[in-house]
């Protein structure tokens, strides 16, 4: 616990002390505030549906962009030798890293609540609990694909390439909901199931069903785990 | 204490470390010798855990590296080939990011800081940025980070290498300064560094150990013989060609002209000294003494018989 905190709080002030932090969120805003103001008032409706539209949009180049340095630049620089020599356990590196890249996701949606606030201006019988669960389930995306590029960056010592393996099993999660046409109908339930787009939606509908939750719990806990298997195969060579 | 026991490890095909054995004392200061690529990182490497050896053992205070790799973790300080450093953090905070890791916080974090600023002379960097800091600074920050637990074992992968000489020179009193009571085991290829600085050699050559001993014990053993430059005046050629055949043990290695003279170079085993012969054939054959200067077999000598090819038999 005291190791996952110290890893942590290093990463965090790592984002913040070089321009990634402020760039990202800046760009984030930007981009989903764009967005989000673009049709709201044309619309003419009392929800943040747009918003919650746009940011898994956004989040599929985004969020590999932010996790991709995670672990591939302590192979890539040298300090992982350091790292797996000092008494830190693997899960509680990975868990620190995942969970940094998390918080700096989290922030970049806490930014854009902005937006809220104009609701609640303009807006009148706003359904508070949709937007509740709206961002809950953007949290919970976010977190299976910070889990995602967390493990992408584990495989490589290359960022850039941490970044194209992260952005493309990302793409697969998302897409596989869209590509259901394709797919014979024998396994299109199955296929359905493994597809993040379904239990979002049911999510951000204003449904918190354990199913779901169950789902993104399985799914980030998965990639932590390879991604700790992955450090721990590194000393076998 | 450190005992590593047949310990080999091989990158896929290429067998880096080749079953070698030794045992290190606490209160030791050992030092790792070796050309490059010679195996000395890859043990290091073992024994801090970083790799796990292909076969062998490496036990450390009495626990396997393998079954309590965490705990000696715990236990040791390492400072890695090439220093790698978070460059985007301030020097404190890295301090601090390892303390936390060895669990020293608060005043007890206060006092190891203290002693690790005091003891590699960091006060003036101590709120920079590591990007900032000269190579020789963020050499001694990545020393600090590894005793800032005060841990009982050491081991410093090449730890001068791009240091000035009075940099040098304080790391190196440093590190004397540390074996007193910890064991420390440094690699380094540079010969007069190591000779300096540690109690007890290990030379290491294509992932096997070809000697080890304290430095008096290695060269005592070396079987090298002494050369001897003698510089001498109105001399004639019959009188130099003579010389081998008038002095007992002694051999001729080469014989130049010089301006009234002759420059010899002559060799001869340790134990049977012709010089006070070699002394009195000169004062019969009426020559002038220039120079007459031994020098006696060194490390570097020794270094090149065991690690240049076909010479680990010599």
């Amino acid at each position: 616990m005291r190791n996952f905190k110290a890893i942590y709080f290093k990463e965090l002030k790592a984002f913040f002390n070089s321009p990634m932090a402020y760039i990202f969120l800046v760009i984030f805003a930007l981009v989903n505030g764009y967005f989000f103001t673009n049709t709201f008032f044309l619309f003419n409706q009392s929800n943040m549906r747009a918003l919650f539209n746009i940011v898994p949009l956004v989040y599929l180049f985004f969020i590999p962009a932010v996790t991709m340095g995670l672990i591939a630049r302590e192979k890539n620089i040298g300090t992982m030798e350091l790292i797996s020599t000092l008494p830190i356990k693997d899960i509680e590196f990975v868990l620190g890293k995942f969970l940094a890249g998390l918080t700096l996701i989290v922030l970049g949606l806490a930014v854009t609540s902005i937006h809220f606030v104009t609701l609640i201006n303009v807006g009148t019988n706003i359904d508070y609990g949709a937007i509740f669960t709206g961002y809950f389930g953007l949290v919970l995306l976010g977190a299976v694909y910070s889990a995602v590029g967390t493990f992408a960056s584990s495989v490589t010592d290359n960022q850039v390439v941490a970044f194209i393996i992260g952005v493309f099993i990302v793409l697969v999660f998302f897409l596989m909901d869209k590509m259901l046409v394709f797919v014979p109908s024998s396994i299109a339930g199955i296929v359905q199931y493994i597809s993040v787009e379904y239990h979002l939606s049911n999510i951000s509908r204003g449904v918190i069903d354990s199913r779901n939750l169950v789902y993104f719990g399985s799914v980030i806990g998965f990639f932590i785990f390879i991604t700790k298997q992955v450090m721990e195969i590194r000393k076998w060579r | 204490m450190i005992r590593v026991e047949n310990l080999s490890k091989n990158y896929g095909e290429v067998q880096a470390v080749k079953k070698i054995n030794f045992e290190i004392n606490d209160g030791e200061i050992v030092g790792f010798l070796g050309a490059n690529g010679a195996g000395k990182s890859t043990t290091l490497k073992v024994i801090t855990g970083y790799l796990t050896p292909t076969s062998g053992d490496v036990m450390v205070n009495g626990m396997n590296i393998l079954d309590d790799s965490f705990k000696i973790r715990e236990q040791i300080g390492y400072l890695p080939e090439l220093n790698p450093l978070y460059t985007e953090m301030k020097v404190y905070d890295l301090l601090e990011f390892n303390a936390k890791i060895r669990g020293i916080e608060g005043k007890a974090f206060r006092s190891a800081l203290d002693m690790v600023v005091e003891q590699c002379g960091l006060k003036g960097v101590i709120h920079k940025d590591i990007s900032e800091c000269s190579k020789g600074y963020k050499q001694r920050i990545g020393l600090s980070c590894a005793m800032i637990h005060d841990p009982k074992i050491l081991i410093l992968d090449e730890p001068v290498t791009g240091l000035d000489p009075n940099q040098i020179v304080e790391i190196r009193e440093l590190i004397k300064e540390l074996g007193r009571e910890k064991l420390v085991l440094m690699s380094s290829h540079i010969l007069q560094e190591i000779q300096a600085t540690v109690d007890r050699i290990i030379i290491i050559n294509k992932g096997e150990i070809v000697a080890d001993g304290t430095n008096e014990e290695l060269m005592s053993n070396f079987m090298g013989k002494t050369q001897l430059t003698f510089d001498i005046k109105n001399s004639t050629d019959e009188a130099v060609n003579g010389l081998p055949e008038a002095v007992e043990n002694i051999a001729m290695l080469s014989a130049k002209s010089t301006n009234g003279g002759h420059l010899l170079s002559l060799e001869y085993a340790k134990e049977n000294d012709p010089r006070e012969a070699l002394f009195n054939y000169a004062v019969k054959s009426n020559w002038t003494v220039m120079e007459m200067s031994p020098h006696s077999a060194n490390l570097e000598d020794l270094f090149r018989t065991l690690t240049l090819d076909g010479g680990a038999n010599a």
